[in-house]
């Protein structure tokens, strides 16, 4: 199967789907005709012209409320953040324009969008430019939240996300955008609202996101080879919906359970998950689950200091193993 | 720079010499905009005296002594025109036609109303009247407008978004970005800002680095300095219609300053106590409806034709009462509706 990196992954996303539908638009800061700051949008402009592809000024109000005016109308916008740490200064259309209309209106108001945007650190771009913001908009109801963490799911998800009805951030990972994965050739259409088991293992489970999947995947090898732990890694994928079905079966089986989160660590999606396990499956437990997260503290720039914070494998091993006593 | 008693001095135009019932206004349109300003004026009292008896609750933001504005906009606007209104746009909700009885039944929070309660007087919504949503967070639809005027340029649909906002709206940075966005863009939008000379309970000239807090920004994004009496409905039918033109011919977006006055305070729990003494006095010679009253039978429209009007929207409003009051408060079973537009909440398997 041919490997492409998880940024031409999101070029072939989001070309694959304004192919298939007209109404597809795209919007952001430097994504046409420069093909985005992060080089994930080159070639859309020139292949779905100036119409449907638009560069806009730095004005994160309008693009997001651009998109949501669109949304209502009729079309399916794909608006670009450039980093998710902008969400800051358009937070209104996040908090209470997106997933409030249809409530309000009692049904009437539509707001099939989708936001796409940089998260997350590795970059060394400091506290501005790295923050994992996906525990900002997990909280809001009406707002669906996936992290896609390979090429593949980037395609699968993106396409899931442009056809779904609902406003859904489709949080991108900065440091996975070099990343290669395989892919197949032909149309990838995923499921919002599904986790993927992608090693099964029998002693722990460890649920990780975006950036933190590779790591929990390169931590589970070391835990089997050198402590003979044999760990079951799922990529938890969407926050909302939330696959507990996955989760739940997984805690049920291995008996442990482990988060590894990108985020700070106050309200960060693994302890909402830690609590439905405590309160649903308590008894399959053998013992505490374990949060590892990046500490409550915003992020430095130097990289030996951004290197120390991020959960790494060596943490995660070192965690579980400690954890379950080996 | 000018103060709010001042500004209610501003030179404001006129009817054009040798206008009358025939002239491109015409005696139809000119009834219907009469009606349109008396039954968003008795609905909005109705408003105000619901509350008094507490059957209207929570907050509620009138247009009383504004209903021009929303009138002159509306009844300009072809059908397919999209309206974008702030929290205080029971006014423009209703000038597009939606049922008195939808509205007052929203503001009492009842089943029957537009959107059973769910939303609320600062969020009424009736897109099947064009209305599509009151917006509670200053500035936040003048961004949203802009999308949908996309929308209409990229379909090659010949709509015309409009958004009505209050001047302190123009020293959020949302306005900003929305007309900067739209004239780069050339969006078929209209921006309508109503300068009723206050922004809640500060008079804006005291917090505007300006003296017309929308027409003199204009400039800054190319353009025209728009300034209109807002309280002759047929000055602001024409500016609109002339805005409505350009849009809908590709030359891009308006910016509209409406010159008004509110009559009551900002919401509900507002006395309006820091206006000058006088200053309402004023501004109520020079009520929209009685203005505009004055002018049909300056144009020979009957005293019965005017009174038949005052006593259908009075019968209109009344009955919407009644049956606001008799209509049953909204049930728990909707509470997790629509939040996802599978019609559920579900946020987990």
């Amino acid at each position: 199967m041919p490997e492409i990196t998880y940024r031409d992954a999101v070029i072939r996303g989001i070309a694959q789907e304004m192919a298939r539908d007209n109404d597809v638009v795209f919007l952001g800061e430097d994504v046409a005709k420069a093909g985005g700051v992060f080089k994930a949008t080159v070639g859309l402009y020139e292949q779905f012209g100036p119409l449907r592809v638009r560069d806009t000024p730095i004005s994160e109000q309008a693009i997001l409320g651009a998109a949501m005016g669109a949304a209502m109308t009729g079309l399916k916008p794909i608006a670009e953040i450039m980093f998710s740490d902008f969400f800051a200064v358009c937070f209104d259309y996040i908090a209470n324009e997106f997933p409030k209309s249809r409530y309000m209106s009692n049904g009437q108001t539509k707001c099939p969008l989708v936001v796409r945007t940089g998260n997350g650190a590795g970059s060394r771009f400091g506290a501005q430019h790295s923050q994992s913001v996906e525990n900002w908009c997990m909280m809001i109801p009406g707002l669906k939240v996936v992290a896609p963490s390979s090429p593949v799911d980037v395609i699968g998800l993106l396409a899931a996300a442009v056809r779904d009805p609902d406003p859904v951030i489709f949080l991108e990972h900065k440091s996975l955008y070099a990343t290669k994965g395989e892919v197949p050739d032909g149309e990838i259409v995923d499921r919002l609202g599904t986790a993927k088991v992608l090693r099964p293992g029998r002693d722990a489970t460890i649920l990780a996101l975006a950036l933190m999947v590779p790591r929990a995947l390169a931590a589970a090898d070391v835990l089997k080879s050198e402590h003979g732990i044999d760990c079951e890694v799922v990529d938890v994928r969407s926050l909302v919906p939330l696959d507990t079905q996955t989760i739940l079966a997984s805690v049920a089986k291995t008996h442990r359970l482990f988060t590894v989160e990108e985020n700070p660590r106050l309200c960060g999606w693994g302890a909402e998950i830690v609590s439905i396990v405590a309160d649903e499956a308590f008894y399959d437990l053998d013992g505490p689950p374990v949060r590892i997260t990046t500490p409550h503290i915003p992020l430095p720039a130097a990289d030996v200091l951004e290197d120390i914070v991020l959960p790494t494998p060596e943490r995660i091993v070192e965690t579980v193993r400690r954890s379950l006593g080996s | 720079m000018a103060t709010a008693q001042d500004r209610a001095q501003v030179p404001l135009g006129q009817v054009s010499p040798g206008s009358g019932l025939n002239d491109d206004i015409g005696e139809a349109k000119r009834l219907a905009i009469y009606r349109s300003q008396l039954r968003i004026r008795e609905a909005e009292q109705r408003a105000y005296d619901l509350f008094l008896q507490n059957l209207v609750k929570g907050t509620s933001h009138l247009s009383l002594g504004q209903e021009a504005v929303a009138t002159g906009f509306a009844e300009a606007m072809q059908k397919g025109d999209l309206s974008f209104c702030t929290y205080r746009g029971h006014a423009h909700t209703l000038a597009r036609g939606v049922p008195v009885e939808k509205v007052l039944g929203e503001l009492m929070q009842r089943d029957n109303g537009l959107m059973r309660g769910k939303g609320g007087s600062m969020h009424l919504t009736s897109e099947e009247h064009g209305v599509m949503g009151s917006y509670a967070i200053i500035g936040a639809h003048l961004p949203i407008a802009c999308g949908a005027a996309w929308r209409a340029q990229y379909k090659g649909d010949k709509d015309v978004s409009v958004c009505f906002f209050g001047d302190g709206t123009t020293n959020i940075g949302a306005f900003h970005e929305a007309l900067n966005f739209a004239a780069v863009w050339k969006l078929p939008v209209v921006f309508v800002c109503e300068n009723n000379l206050y922004m809640e309970y500060t008079p804006i000239a005291d917090v505007t680095a300006v003296e017309h807090p929308a027409a003199d920004r204009a400039s800054a994004y190319g353009l025209e300095r728009i300034i209109v009496d807002g309280n002759d409905a047929d000055a602001v039918y024409r500016t609109a219609q002339k805005a409505y033109a350009k849009a809908r011919a590709g030359d891009g977006p308006s910016l509209i300053e409406a010159m008004t006055y509110r009559h009551s305070g900002h919401s509900r729990a507002d006395p309006a106590k820091y206006r000058p003494e006088g200053e309402l006095e004023k501004w109520k010679e020079r009520d929209p409806i009685k203005i505009y009253r004055e002018r049909l039978k300056q144009f020979g429209v009957s005293e019965w034709t005017i009174a038949e009007i005052d006593a259908s929207v009075r019968k209109e409003v009344d009955d919407a009462t009644e049956t606001c009051k008799a209509a049953p408060m909204p049930p728990a079973e909707i509470l997790t509706t629509d939040v996802y537009a599978d019609g559920g909440w579900a946020w987990r398997n």
